[in-house]
């Protein structure tokens, strides 16, 4: 058995205290973008989600420059972003994307510029990478607390306007009828979405956190029509991934090349495809049994529209 | 500003326009804007391979924007969109991430390879930054009707015999020629936002499709010039004046719309 | 239901839907649909939402397969690519921001499916316009497509399905977001061009009184079976009580037909009310 465990995790493994933190961190924050990310997958706002990760970038070589903590900058910036993307754009998907996209754009650009008087300024020249990639084995431990403190506030925040928020997601004009305020819930779902992603991306990179926000939440939905079960599912293979990743990571270590080690970006990315490609299998697999099972109807018309989610869509 | 090497930059900076305001109006009318920015940045990746294995940086670019394409493709039909993009971004990332691990000169040319190099244009490479161009501007040409069609009507489109998935995967390789042909000016991040700005601008101006992407080449052109100009003399990445300029000229097409609304209503009233 | 008229014979038929059933997700959406379209006959295909109105428009469009019998276009068996029908989607959403004028839209129901760049030709925007007049579109040629009202923007659908010449038009529910007044405009462009240009026309809708009195012949559609003939012959308590299965009342009122669930127990009735206002039955109208 040990044996087993041996060759599955490298030596020191639960021994390392980075390793750790890295566990405790990777789940919390991979529980609290798969549950987010739920809504993002069902209002197609990927994008944006993604946008905001690197939008808070810029806000996080801010922060470096002037000497405060890159996560207050991160989601400073994102903050804002996402109240720009909420006034420009307007809720057709199309111009909803563009509106993104130049918010992103422009907040790049001034990344661009942070970045530029940072490196000219003081020689760090892996900052750029740091800040775009991240690295999940140099979170600092002072950063756990608030990293907790905030990922619980976000979830609870979802959790009590998430019947609002459910409605308005499938269906505009009913949650307006009920009442619903749209306008100001979608404004309050992208700040939502900018805090997870804030929190994401300054402790695991933007990269992770975009492929968590979107890559667990779709699997889930593949596997579960329900989606109170479909964010908790969305959690749980999220933190699987991360996981996963930080073993195969530290393994790597061992492996060509040398104490060199491949980045945990990487592993995690690379499960959360897999993951989501497999579920994709199962929905199919599901969706032939269940055709083969099911006859004729009997003479009446079509189901009324339940406001399920659209599932084998995701 | 106009001396030397310079020459090479201006020239090549009208071709980066020109192909951006082309593209640009396809990627805004068919909301592709996620695409756009997804297929440059994750090409990035390309480019770190390249180096990692001594390879012309173009090629490894080329091969990841074309692989980026046909992934969100290929992952698109089996699920939605935006979801399809951002997994295969992360996935371009993610190997970008790796090769960037295993070589560790390359990180002081990632900035420059994310947010453009106003000097770093050697003459070798406008040759086939032309022949990439007008690859590019043929292939718009060639998809020019399917590609309206499908972008208003997909139902009529695929009744009279048009695929919209193939137009839109042959839409999206497109892309990732123009991604590959204008990284070396503007950079990977700042390319899809010369995509977007000057064309959502141009929509507001026009009503007409082919005067929309002549002005669409004529905004970015003025962006592109503008923006190297001020980089030039202050020595701020280009990127920068490309982002931002583009967000202004969108709010001011947006202002121009809601002025004539106004106008309108007042006329009629 | 049979029809009594001499049936059409595969050759005078532009349309011949033959015993064609649709399976979809497992479900037996449609059920062995029959009937034939006669070139320049103005067909009606009414059914409540959901029925499989669009099912069956897809079937004859050669999107969606059959799971069962045959339909003949002209004679011939379907084809991907079908250039004697023109199609008007259900639904289309031009975004406003979109740089498309209406005469655009058009231009593309010529040529929109072939590659490359529209040529300018001499012909073109002569076509062009003279579909726009048909119309009477031409007052908002230039406009933004996205900008005109829903049935304007319904004309211009139906400019670009018409310009290609086709023989079978098929307009997949054009009356559902339309006002009254904009309802019975477009019910009386689309007669005067079926009539002036022999084209056969297949209109879905949910409610057939805005098509009566233009409709030849009707197909009604219920819990995936039909019925077809002319208006007199299918809507008809006890046809109708037949497709959906349930009690069915067909009430006249002043030349207008309502078509209602109808009560607990009793058999279908089938009402002619021509003097002034009676009892209301307390029922609920189904589609």
């Amino acid at each position: 058995m040990s044996q087993v465990l041996n060759a599955l995790f490298a030596p020191g493994f639960f021994a390392s205290g980075p390793v750790r933190a890295a566990v405790v961190v990777g789940a919390v924050v991979a529980l609290v973008t798969g549950a987010v990310g739920v809504f993002t997958v069902i209002r197609s706002q990927a994008f944006a989600g993604h946008a905001l990760g690197e939008v808070g970038s810029a806000g996080g070589s801010l922060a470096f420059l002037s000497g405060t903590n890159p996560l207050w900058g991160y989601m400073g910036i994102a903050v804002i972003a996402a109240g720009l993307m909420e006034v420009l754009g307007v809720h057709r998907p199309r111009a909803r994307d563009v509106a993104t996209g130049l918010v992103l754009g422009a907040g790049l650009g001034f990344a661009a510029v942070f970045l530029y008087l940072d490196t000219t300024s003081s020689s760090t020249t892996g900052v750029t990478v740091t800040i775009l990639f991240g690295s999940l084995f140099a979170i600092s431990q002072p950063m756990l607390p608030s990293i907790v403190v905030l990922s619980a506030i976000t979830l609870v925040v979802i959790a009590s306007c998430y019947r609002m928020l459910l409605l308005s997601s499938l269906s505009p004009e009913l949650a307006a009828v009920r009442g619903v305020p749209v306008r100001a819930v979608a404004l309050a779902y992208l700040v939502i979405m900018a805090v997870a992603v804030s929190l994401a991306a300054e402790t695991i990179g933007t990269i992770l956190a975009t492929a968590l926000l979107v890559g667990p939440p779709a699997t889930a939905l593949r596997l579960t029509k329900r989606p109170g079960g479909a964010m908790v599912v969305a959690g749980l293979v999220g933190v699987a991934a991360v996981w996963i990743g930080i073993v195969l990571a530290y393994d790597s270590f061992y492996w060509p090349p040398v104490d060199h080690g491949w980045p945990v970006s990487f592993f995690v990315v690379a499960t959360v495809l897999v993951l989501y490609l497999g579920a994709g299998a199962v929905a199919a697999l599901r969706r032939a049994g269940h055709d083969r099972r099911v006859g004729p109807l009997p003479a009446m018309g079509e189901s009324g529209c339940e406001p399920h989610v659209a599932a084998d869509a995701a | 500003m106009f001396s030397g090497f310079m020459v090479n930059t201006w020239i090549a900076a009208t071709m980066v326009a020109v192909i951006a305001g082309v593209v640009g109006f396809f990627v805004v009318v068919r909301g592709s804007a996620f695409a756009a920015h997804a297929i440059p940045h994750g090409s990035f990746g390309g480019a770190a391979g390249a180096v990692l294995i001594g390879a012309n940086t173009i090629l490894g670019l080329g091969i990841f924007a074309v692989g980026g394409a046909l992934g969100i493709g290929w992952l698109s039909r089996r699920g939605r969109h935006d979801v399809a993009t951002a997994l295969a971004l992360v996935l371009m990332l993610g190997l970008g991430a790796l090769f960037l691990s295993f070589s560790v000169e390359y990180a002081a040319a990632v900035y420059s390879l994310l947010f453009g190099e106003v000097l770093g244009v050697p003459a070798d490479d406008l040759l086939p930054m032309a022949g990439l161009g007008l690859a590019c501007i043929l292939a718009i040409a060639f998809l020019y009707r399917p590609l309206l069609l499908t972008s208003i009507t997909p139902e009529v489109a695929e009744a009279r015999g048009v695929r919209p998935g193939r137009i839109e995967t042959g839409f999206l390789l497109v892309v990732a020629l123009a991604a590959t042909m204008t990284v070396p000016v503007v950079g990977v991040l700042l390319m899809f936002s010369l995509m977007i700005g000057p064309a959502a601008t141009a929509r507001s101006f026009t009503s007409s499709p082919l005067w929309a992407i002549a002005l669409s080449v004529a905004i970015a052109l003025a962006i592109v010039w503008f923006g190297i100009a001020i980089a030039y003399i202050t020595n701020y990445p280009v990127g920068f004046f490309v982002g931002t300029l583009g967000a202004v000229a969108y709010g001011c097409g947006r202002g121009w719309s809601a002025w004539r609304r106004t106008r309108t209503v007042a006329l009629a009233a | 239901m049979t029809d009594p008229r001499p049936a059409a014979t595969v050759d005078d038929a532009i349309l011949s839907v033959d015993g064609v059933s649709v399976r979809l997700a497992g479900r037996e959406v449609l059920h062995d649909v029959r009937f034939r379209v006669r070139p320049g006959e103005f067909t009606g295909l009414i059914g409540p939402n959901g029925a499989g109105k669009t099912t069956l428009f897809r079937v004859i469009l050669g999107l969606q397969a059959a799971s069962a019998g045959s339909v003949l276009v002209g004679g011939r068996p379907l084809n991907r690519r079908n250039p004697i029908i023109g199609y008007v989607p259900q639904k289309v959403f031009f975004d406003p921001d979109m740089p498309l004028r209406a005469r655009d839209v058009v231009g593309l129901g010529l040529d929109g499916h072939r590659l490359g760049i529209p040529l300018r030709w001499g012909g073109r925007r002569e076509a062009v316009d003279r579909m726009l007049e048909a119309v009477d579109a031409r007052h908002f040629a230039d406009a933004r497509v996205g900008n005109l009202s829903g049935g304007e923007q319904q004309r211009v659908l139906i400019a670009h399905a018409l310009i290609s010449r086709p023989r079978l038009l098929l307009l997949d529910e054009p009356l559902a977001n339309l006002d009254i007044r904009a309802e019975g405009e477009v019910v009386a462009l689309l007669a005067r061009i079926a009539r002036e240009q022999r084209i056969a026309v297949l209109i879905s809708a949910h409610d057939v009184n805005p098509l009566l009195p233009v409709m030849d012949r009707l197909v009604y559609v219920a819990a995936g079976r039909t019925a077809s003939g002319t208006t007199a012959e299918v809507i008809r308590a006890e046809v109708l009580s037949a497709l959906y299965g349930q009690h069915v009342d067909v009430l006249r009122v002043h030349g207008r037909i309502l078509v209602v669930s109808g009560a607990e127990g009793a058999s279908g009735v089938t009402l002619e009310e021509t003097g002034s206002a009676g009892p209301r039955p307390d029922a609920v109208a189904l589609g």
